[in-house]
């Protein structure tokens, strides 16, 4: 049933987002890497003054096995209130929640039991293979309907990779997105500036380059994706693509500024093949019309013993930082880089996008440094952060640990265990510190991996916004 | 034309224009876009235009018809498609979808022609034009006799004016109230689902069109 007043946790513009109210749950993709038990969205208490703070309170197990959860998104979000086709009456209720190896599109209703979402109805790999894709990532709530990107192609073709358009209501699938695509071939995430008619995306690799780890040959070879793509949002075609250079493999997390007056966004590079280094680009307008990008953040590889290093490190003698997430907060103010490889959160300002200035940084896990929670200083903590979240209002900071099943396993052959853990933001002047009460980790999350957390309302990465 | 007929068609009109969806919201948004309060004004004109064509595509049709049926036929066919549409906004969760805001005067006017369009916003005006006598006809007769062709498009034409008047007029005057004053925290607030309103409005109207008539 429509509602009669707009879902209150939609927002016009970004403004007004950064004063909504705490979230009180998050939800949490958890994967079980052996394929033996279902995976499950895990339900965190997150509201500071409840019992049961920082505890998983809740499970929702899928129907199926080896979905591999990862990222996820919400049926509708503040973009509903865009002037051109506002409907704004529906309800922020649906998880869609993509598994990225089985191709299995769940939908999950949080409405009756926030706590316990039901499963409402399974899109299964045939059905999103009409779009001629598989292997579903990114979901965001947009303009004409849900958009999934993909890695892969669809009745065992490895690509193009590209996006597919699910209806708002039915969920069905309702095909490919792209009109023409031009040079495009590789998948990842994609987001847009939804007043300037601009959509984005970015390159990982296709499944075959994927799904068995990390292969190291293709690596050496430069042939990971590492260039970004524009796009006519209302035509559905290429417009430009901007090379990083094949030493910067892999171009993953977009993260455009929030405020639709502005032009530009920034994308994490995982790692550069000539030093080891990853960094962040930031792309924007320029003069001419056309976009520009240009590398505005370098975290250096640090040097470690070859005895420290799972094998596939030991040749190079250093670990890689391994930028695979990034999240920029809803007033555009600070960026958090998670570098999984050496267990660091790194928090910047970037009022100037040209010129981001470290702010704050919190060391948790790490291939090398293993280093521990306050809220349990005894245990060396494996992986690193690696998803990240932010609260709207910018306060709090979610990451959780586990990058991707065949990966984790290349960069931390022990185990990478199971962790979450929540950070404080000081706004003012920067700064971020783990809050020693929440840390979910161990048996707690039943032996499944945790990837990619959503905020109840929405979260610094869920909504766009066409007021600034 | 009586002055109920104007006063009801420039209600409508006013009606519409206070609808975010119709118009004012897509101003306010390219206002602030530009930070140009004249430009709220200005993509007002083409959302004018386009919500005029599609009145006019409803009224010009109604209009034509009663100069070869006769207006009772029309109103109660009118008010039979009024209420089916209505029963289906009401029932349907189907919603407008568009991409693409950094639109040109033209395209805003096919927008607005096509939001118009979906909206019934024309077909809500079927039952004040059948009620107007034709041109030249006493309305003892009105509704037995077909009329002249010409006099009554130009009725049709004159009914849209006076209701894209009002529409824009109204428009306006939210989508800068809102720019100026009020600013979009009201649109959380205020924005109630007129879509529901709408359906009922096409509902009852179109019923009232029928029974009246017959």
């Amino acid at each position: 049933m429509p509602l009669w007043k707009p879902d209150p946790t939609f927002y016009p513009s970004p403004r007004q987002a950064v004063t909504a109210p705490a979230e009180k749950l998050a939800y949490v993709a958890a994967f079980d890497r052996s394929a033996e038990k279902p995976d499950a969205i895990a339900v965190l208490d997150v509201d500071e003054t409840s019992t049961s703070y920082g505890r998983v309170v809740g499970w929702t197990d899928l129907p199926y096995r080896g979905d591999e959860l990862h990222h996820f998104g919400w049926n509708a979000c503040s973009s509903a209130l865009c002037p051109a086709a506002p409907h704004p009456h529906v309800e922020r209720r649906y998880l869609i929640v993509p598994g990225l190896r089985s191709s299995r599109i769940y939908v999950l209703d949080t409405k009756d039991d926030p706590r316990a979402p039901r499963v409402m109805r399974t899109i299964q790999p045939e059905e999103l293979a009409k779009a001629g894709y598989s292997r579903p990532h990114t979901v965001h709530c947009g303009p004409e309907g849900i958009y999934v990107s993909n890695l892969g192609g669809a009745d065992g073709a490895d690509g193009p990779g590209g996006i597919a358009l699910l209806d708002h209501d039915s969920f069905d699938v309702l095909g490919a997105w792209e009109i023409d695509r031009g040079p495009q071939y590789f998948g990842y995430d994609f987001w847009w500036h939804l007043t300037r008619d601009v959509l984005v995306t970015s390159e990982w690799g296709t499944p075959s380059m994927i799904e068995d780890g990390l292969v190291g040959e293709l690596l050496l070879g430069r042939k990971y994706g590492h260039q970004i793509h524009f796009w006519d949002l209302r035509k559905r075609r290429h417009l430009q693509t901007l090379d990083l250079g094949d030493q910067h493999q892999m171009a993953l997390e977009l993260r455009p500024a929030h405020d639709p007056t502005k032009e530009y966004g920034f994308v994490g590079v995982v790692v550069s093949v000539e030093d080891l280094s990853a960094s962040v680009w930031l792309w924007h307008r320029d003069d001419g019309g056309a976009f520009t990008i240009r590398k505005v953040i370098e975290i250096p590889a640090e040097p470690a013993d070859a005895a420290d290093l799972p094998p596939i490190l030991q040749p190079f003698g250093a670990v890689p930082p391994l930028v695979t997430d990034i999240d920029l907060s809803v007033d555009d103010r600070y960026l958090y880089v998670s570098a999984w490889g050496i267990g660091k959160l790194l928090q910047y300002d970037v009022s100037d996008p040209f010129a981001p200035r470290l702010t704050g940084e919190v060391r948790l896990g790490g291939i090398v440094s293993r280093a521990a929670h306050p809220a349990a200083p005894e245990l060396a903590l494996a992986g690193g952060p690696q998803m990240v979240e932010v609260s709207r209002d910018g306060r709090r900071v979610y990451i959780t640990n586990s990058l991707y099943g065949a990966w984790d396993d290349q960069f931390y052959p022990d185990g990478v265990g199971a962790w979450a853990a929540k950070l404080d933001v000081d706004l003012d002047s920067g700064g971020i510190a783990p809050d020693p009460r929440f840390f979910p980790h161990g048996d707690e999350f039943r032996g499944l991996r945790v990837h990619q957390t959503r905020l109840q309302g929405g979260d610094a990465s869920s909504d766009s916004y066409c007021f600034p | 034309m009586s002055w109920l007929a104007v006063a009801t068609l420039a209600g409508l009109g006013a009606f519409h224009g206070l609808n975010p969806g119709m118009g004012w919201l897509f101003a306010v948004a390219i206002g602030l876009q530009e930070r140009s309060a004249l430009a709220v004004l200005r993509s007002l004109l083409p959302i004018a235009a386009g919500h005029a064509l599609s009145v006019f595509a409803v009224a010009g049709l109604v209009e034509v018809l009663r100069s070869v049926l006769a207006t009772r036929v029309v109103a109660i066919a009118g008010g039979v498609v009024m209420v089916g549409f209505g029963l289906w906004k009401a029932l349907s969760r189907r919603h407008f979808a568009w991409a693409g805001m950094r639109l040109t005067p033209w395209q805003l006017t096919g927008w607005s022609f096509l939001m118009s369009s979906v909206h019934g916003a024309g077909l809500m005006l079927v039952p004040v034009l059948v009620a107007n006598p034709p041109p030249g006809v006493h309305r003892d007769h009105a509704l037995h006799a077909p009329s002249d062709p010409g006099a009554l498009l130009w009725q049709g034409l004159a009914a849209t004016t006076v209701h894209t008047v009002a529409m824009v007029a109204v428009a306006g005057a939210v989508g800068l109230l809102v720019y100026r004053v009020l600013g979009l925290e009201v649109l959380r607030r205020a924005w109630v689902n007129l879509d529901l309103v709408w359906a009922v409005a096409l509902i009852g109207s179109g019923a009232a069109a029928v029974v009246l008539t017959i």
